[in-house]
């Protein structure tokens, strides 16, 4: 490796390594000055995100970096930024929460760093290895901090379960991957694509790809690998199950887009029925399990499953139309995603704490208006409701399964799109219809801010999501 | 004059007063009072601005006009509006029946009047929304998003059965469309646009057509309605305030026929003849079961809207006979049944803000002291069942003439229907305007308040003028009917052709 590459390969990597730096000297503040410290390294962790990003945003600079290992393009740019952002606000709104939740560690941020490395690097991977390693950065600091509550019973119990559960899959994507290179002869994706396009695919080569499929499913709890999902969300702290809702699923739906438009595009018509058996499954899963839902964490896992089944109804078409569809989609579900998680930790008695169930929103709209109203968009657009940003989000995936004559699939996706309506609409109807059983405590300020922008951005979409759906369809131009 | 954007404008309009209606407080009477009067104020004044569209219109040009162009979200969708002779006039009775649920509401909504306000004036935007878009993809949206604030207006403020009507509503209305929306991307796939001047030009292939109609039939018969999903109509009508059901009855009905005429009839001429005998049974069935079924209700308003379903049954009825009087008639009927139900289920306000139940039996008598009331009730009665004089009378007896063109056995299921709506509508009237006044409870209801006048004489005047004289607007929807017909025909004979060189 000459030096010129080096530094090529250095530049392209820059972000990461801010982020890797960064991590390890928050680290040391952390240990030196105690416990005490954690706020201060909080705001200091926020700036190295927001020092990754604006790098990511103003430094150009394409190509491939440590021997193919690492590769930055249109589509990993867009993707790292929404990360990103996704990892700074949910950090920003873990703040007021630290206290009650126990999360007032040092080392919270810097494992939150950590894990957002891990998502970068992941967005980057081109090389099964790049691929394996980045995943467990990100997992191993997740799994740590779905159990950071210790002293409750039910935050251990969700990072064990998590941990139990995301080894399990992390094994069989190993073996997957061992499968893959032992018929391909390659770890890099465009080494596999150079042989599956030339030779005809074993079918040793088929159970490679399905492991390694089911592993990045796992991560973005696409059924049948969705049944931690539920537990997670509800029994980690709500600041950490916002951080997972957002940036992890962004980061996993990009290497999942990544891997089967690179690596396994000669093979589509093979990958193409499991994705689309996965994404009707989720699609119907996260409709009608939600129903059911009191718990509105449970019910946000839920409908987070479904919305995996709607993105992955645009990767199915495994066209360009389709991957700028899965972009936009993961935009939108994570601002809306991050919006609703904070309308959920705003949900605070003023005596007797955090509460999660659904019935705890009775009458919003008459003691929370701004509040009620946000959340009412949020929720109107999650169901796909125009003019909102949901629908243009759901509308750009079907558009791709049209393209691709994927009718039974979108027909599904649409008539599982009502049956979803129903429970968002019974938190609308919580809100306005019914009578308010008791007041929420004073919302912070950081809350206020995180929940207005997101609801900003759902209503507005019809105005601003011209550059928004350009920067889509130019990250999907990255694969075709 | 003419570079000004004026649908645009009177599109969003009403937006400028929801502003001011976030700035305004309601606490207090003087709140109350500013609330009202910026409502008032902003859909007047929509109205007047509206009116400028029907004095610019050419009433000579069959196209679209008053065109309006601009890129959208960067994805091909564009914001295109314009209108026709077939769209022009649903504008005109949007804005023109929303000064009216204002004033229904003056005294009848007693809490959250702002809200209320703000889900009305949002309502007259998307409604307004969907009869000017020229992109099916805004016209999609438009048409979704009256869902929203519908839901809203008869879950917040409707009567006991409130959520199940509103989830019912919205849920009926949502499966319909979702599979219009696949038809949508699937036109544009076809087409590779979703502009609606290029689509109307467009043949769509045969087999494709079927398909596509009957994907964009579910989205337009529910919301119609027709029988038999017409099923969430009189929950949704029942449970929802006075002025909900106005603006249900009087405009969101009229998305489904403008939708079939713009999109089924003119875009898919073949599949729309191979499905007219399907479109006739249902909606002979529609005209005399829902007719039967209103005899027998015993709630004032549900038998109004078990007669709105009757009464678009002629609508879809005339849409497909697809000649010029059925269409003609078709849309005269939607038009005039605006303002005829519109105006009858204000006066059933009148009577339920006085005694708060809808009971058909609890009244009876009101002749004696609220003669004013019963003459008002009277001629809406008579525009409902068709005598001629009246503006109900015209599109049904054109729709009626235009089907018998095609199909004589349809013309006379119809025209029964005449008979039995006469039947339910004036037993209806008799029992609660004519009889002995017994009631204790109804001895001390005064007549007509100088609002409630206000609100019904000029319906009456409308009725009456477009009774007796309903030329202005067969001229303005003249040119464009015959266009469409003559699509239609042209597309049928050239298919004809085709297949007969196939043999």
């Amino acid at each position: 490796m000459t030096a010129e590459i080096l530094s090529l390969s250095l530049q392209l990597s820059m972000p990461e390594i801010i982020l890797a730096v960064g991590a390890l000297a928050l680290l040391m503040i952390g240990v030196f000055s105690g416990d005490k410290s954690a706020p201060t390294v909080t705001g200091l962790a926020v700036a190295l995100l927001a020092v990754a990003g604006l790098w990511l945003i103003f430094m150009p600079g394409e190509g491939v970096a440590y021997g193919g290992a690492f590769k930055l393009d249109a589509f990993g740019r867009f993707m790292k930024v929404l990360a990103l952002i996704g990892s700074i606000t949910a950090m920003v709104m873990s703040v007021g929460h630290a206290k009650s939740d126990q999360l007032n560690r040092f080392e919270f941020p810097v494992l939150l760093v950590l894990s957002t490395l891990g998502m970068l690097l992941l967005i980057s991977a081109n090389d099964l290895i790049a691929f394996y390693l980045a995943l467990e950065l990100m997992s191993l600091a997740l799994y740590v901090i779905a159990a950071f509550n210790r002293d409750s019973l039910r935050s251990t119990e969700a990072g064990l379960k998590y941990f139990v559960l995301g080894a399990l899959s992390s094994g069989m994507m190993l073996y997957g991957m061992s499968l893959v290179y032992g018929f391909t002869g390659n770890t890099g994706f465009e080494g596999i694509a150079k042989v599956l396009s030339s030779e005809t695919r074993g079918m040793g080569l088929i159970f490679g790809m399905v492991f390694v499929l089911a592993g990045a499913c796992f991560k973005i709890s696409a059924v049948p690998f969705h049944m931690w999902t539920p537990d997670v969300y509800e029994g980690a702290p709500t600041p950490v199950t916002a951080f997972f809702a957002a940036g992890p699923k962004v980061a996993a739906m990009a290497i999942l887009v990544r891997i089967v438009s690179d690596a396994f595009l000669p093979i589509v018509a093979d990958w193409r029925q499991i994705i689309v058996f996965v994404a009707i499954a989720s699609m119907l899963l996260g409709s009608f399990a939600a129903i059911g839902q009191r718990n509105i964490k449970r019910l946000m896992a839920y409908s987070s499953i479904g919305h995996m089944g709607y993105a992955l109804v645009g990767l199915a078409a495994g066209s360009e139309t389709g991957v700028s569809g899965v972009v936009l989609y993961m935009t939108i579900y994570m601002v809306m995603t991050l919006g609703t998680f904070a309308c959920i930790m705003a949900m605070r008695r003023k005596e007797g704490g955090n509460v999660e169930n659904v019935d705890d929103l009775a009458g919003l709209s008459s003691t929370k208006p701004f509040m009620a109203v946000v959340l009412t968009a949020l929720m109107f657009s999650m169901a796909g409701i125009p003019p909102l940003a949901g629908f243009f989000a759901k509308y750009f995936v079907f558009v791709a399964a049209i393209e691709a004559k994927l009718y039974a699939l979108a027909i599904i996706g649409v008539l599982s799109s009502v049956v979803g309506a129903y429970y968002y609409l019974r938190i609308v109807k919580l809100m306005w219809f019914d009578e308010a059983k008791g007041e929420f405590a004073r919302i912070s300020g950081e809350l206020r801010l995180v929940f207005g922008l997101s609801g900003l951005f759902v209503v507005a979409y019809v105005l601003i999501g011209g550059p928004i759906g350009t920067a889509a369809s130019a990250a999907a131009k990255s694969f075709f | 004059m003419t570079d000004w954007p004026i649908l645009s404008t009177v599109t969003f309009l009403p937006l400028v007063g929801v502003l001011l209606l976030l700035l305004t407080r309601e606490d207090g009477p003087y709140g109350r009072r500013n609330i009202l009067n910026v409502s008032l104020f902003t859909t007047v004044f929509t109205f007047i601005v509206s009116l400028f569209i029907w004095i610019g219109f050419d009433n000579s040009n069959a196209g679209f006009q008053m065109v309006e162009k601009h890129n959208w979200l960067g994805t091909g969708i564009s914001y295109h509006l314009g209108v026709d002779g077939i769209s022009m006039l649903f504008v005109i009775l949007t804005t023109f029946l929303m000064p009216f649920c204002v004033l229904a509401s003056w005294t009848s909504v007693e809490k959250r009047l702002k809200e209320y306000m703000i889900a009305f004036l949002l309502l007259e935007v998307v409604m307004t929304g969907v009869f000017v878009s020229l992109d099916v993809v805004l016209f999609y949206v438009f048409f979704e998003a009256t869902l929203i604030p519908m839901f809203v207006i008869i879950g917040v403020w409707g009567g006991k059965d409130r959520v199940y009507a509103s989830y019912k509503f919205f849920l009926y209305t949502l499966l319909g469309s979702v599979l219009m929306m696949l038809a949508i991307m699937a036109m544009y796939w076809q087409a590779g646009t979703t502009d609606i001047t290029e689509l109307l030009k467009y043949g769509f292939p045969a087999g494709m057509q079927t398909w596509l109609w009957l994907a964009c039939f579910a989205a337009f018969s529910v919301k119609m309605p027709m029988w038999p999903v017409h099923t969430w109509l009189p929950d949704a009508h029942v449970q929802a305030p006075t002025a909900g059901s106005v603006i249900l009855a009087g405009v969101m009905l009229k998305l489904g026929g403008y939708g079939m005429i713009r999109f089924s009839l003119a875009m898919f001429p073949i599949a729309s003849e191979h499905f007219a005998p399907l479109v006739f049974s249902l909606s002979v069935i529609a005209i005399i079961y829902t007719s039967l079924v209103a005899m027998m209700q015993d709630d004032i308003k549900k038998l109004i809207a078990y007669s709105s379903v009757a009464h678009m049954g002629y609508v879809t009825m005339g849409i497909f006979a697809a000649n010029v009087q059925g269409l003609q008639g078709a849309i005269f009927q939607m038009l005039s049944h605006g303002i005829v139900s519109g105006a009858l289920f204000l006066c059933v306000g009148v009577v339920y803000d006085r005694l708060h139940t809808r009971e058909i039996a609890a009244y009876g008598g009101l002749v004696n002291n609220m003669p004013k009331y019963a003459v008002a009730f009277m001629i809406f009665t008579m525009a409902n069942v068709g005598l001629p004089g009246t503006s109900g009378f015209i599109g049904e007896f054109l729709t009626i003439i235009g089907v018998f063109r095609v199909n004589t056995w349809v013309a006379l299921f119809a025209a029964t229907g005449v008979i039995l709506s006469a039947s339910y509508a004036l037993w209806l009237y008799r029992r609660v305007i004519f009889g002995a006044l017994e009631k204790e409870s109804l001895k001390a209801l005064l007549d007509l308040s100088g609002r409630e006048k206000l609100i019904l004489y000029p319906l009456i005047a409308i009725t009456i003028f477009y009774g007796f004289y309903p030329a202005p607007i067969f001229d303005a929807t003249a040119a464009s009917v015959d266009l469409v017909v003559n699509n239609y025909s042209a597309a049928l004979a050239a298919a004809k052709t085709l297949a007969l060189n196939a043999h």
